[in-house]
């Protein structure tokens, strides 16, 4: 099998978390794992993010495979049922509608930034090391905030079914993985 | 002896299937695809029943049924 391009994006995803470890509006390019996949389904009408681009799936791949950090255990059946699948995309898009209201009650001047990042949408970790002051308005970096506890928060849950189950086991119920596949089923219905 | 050969093939649990494509990438004959991101589908013609995709699915979706070929 021929390696391409895209096969190391994986190197990316790492990337990611370490700059937003150092500078926290680096967790803008996050916006991108969010919508190319949207795009590529909307357009194209194929789960190709999935299929080639996504570096996460690659580094859980990576680690569960190559470097052995997982059971290779079959996923409960519940977790891959679409009723978990789906329920689990709703909260996600609730979750990140809070999120984003958050970044509008800072820009609106209603509240102060949070210089934290929450993880598993309760637990509130002090990242003010991240933040160095910005350009421009402080939402910007209250949204970078938002963006990297989302991040952070599904590369946990995605690392701790790697290690129960298989290596991309959170592929299995990944947001993004599920609203493509839906979009992609909405669009290729007739035809 | 039995006349008949009797070979393994993947097969996809298509309803179940996330189309995630893991299968894709590990399949050595390029046997596997997702199609249109709905759900992956065996060739049946180039597979040869390694087992390699069911072994990765995270969804554990693939099952190696036995078929005459
Ligand atoms: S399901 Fe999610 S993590 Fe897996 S390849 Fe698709 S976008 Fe990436
Ligand atoms: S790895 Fe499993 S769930 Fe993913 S596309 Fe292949 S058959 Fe479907
Ligand atoms: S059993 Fe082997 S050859 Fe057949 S589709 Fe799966 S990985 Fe490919």
């Amino acid at each position: 099998m021929k390696k391409h391009w895209y096969d190391h994006l994986w190197i990316a995803s790492l990337a990611y978390l370490a700059l937003g470890f150092f500078n926290i509006l680096f967790a803008w390019l996050g916006l991108l794992c969010f919508f190319i996949p949207l795009i590529i389904s909307a357009v194209k009408g194929t789960k190709g993010y999935c299929n080639r681009y996504c570096g996460r799936g690659q580094l859980f791949g990576l680690l569960g495979g190559r470097f052995g950090l997982s059971r290779k255990k079959d996923i409960p059946g519940w977790m891959k049922s679409k009723a978990f699948r789906y329920d689990f995309l709703a909260f996600f898009f609730a979750m990140l509608f809070v999120m984003l209201w958050n970044t509008w009650l800072v820009f609106s001047g209603a509240q102060d930034l949070r210089q934290a990042v929450t993880l598993l949408w309760t637990f509130r970790l002090p990242w003010h090391w991240a933040y160095h002051g910005t350009l421009f308005h402080a939402g910007v970096a209250q949204l970078a905030f938002g963006f990297y506890g989302v991040m952070l928060t599904s590369t946990l849950l995605g690392l701790v079914t790697m290690v129960l189950f298989k290596p991309r086991s959170w592929c299995v119920y990944c947001p993004m993985g599920s609203m493509t596949q839906l979009i992609c089923k909405a669009k290729n219905k007739n035809g | 002896m039995n006349p008949v050969k009797i070979r393994r093939k993947a097969a996809v649990n298509q309803s179940a299937c996330v189309a995630c494509g893991c299968c894709v990438k590990v399949c050595p004959r390029q046997a596997i695809k997702v199609v249109r991101g709905i759900a992956a589908r065996v060739l049946r013609e180039k597979c040869v029943g390694c087992g390699k995709c069911a072994a990765e699915c995270p969804a554990s979706v693939i099952s190696m049924q036995e078929a005459e070929a």
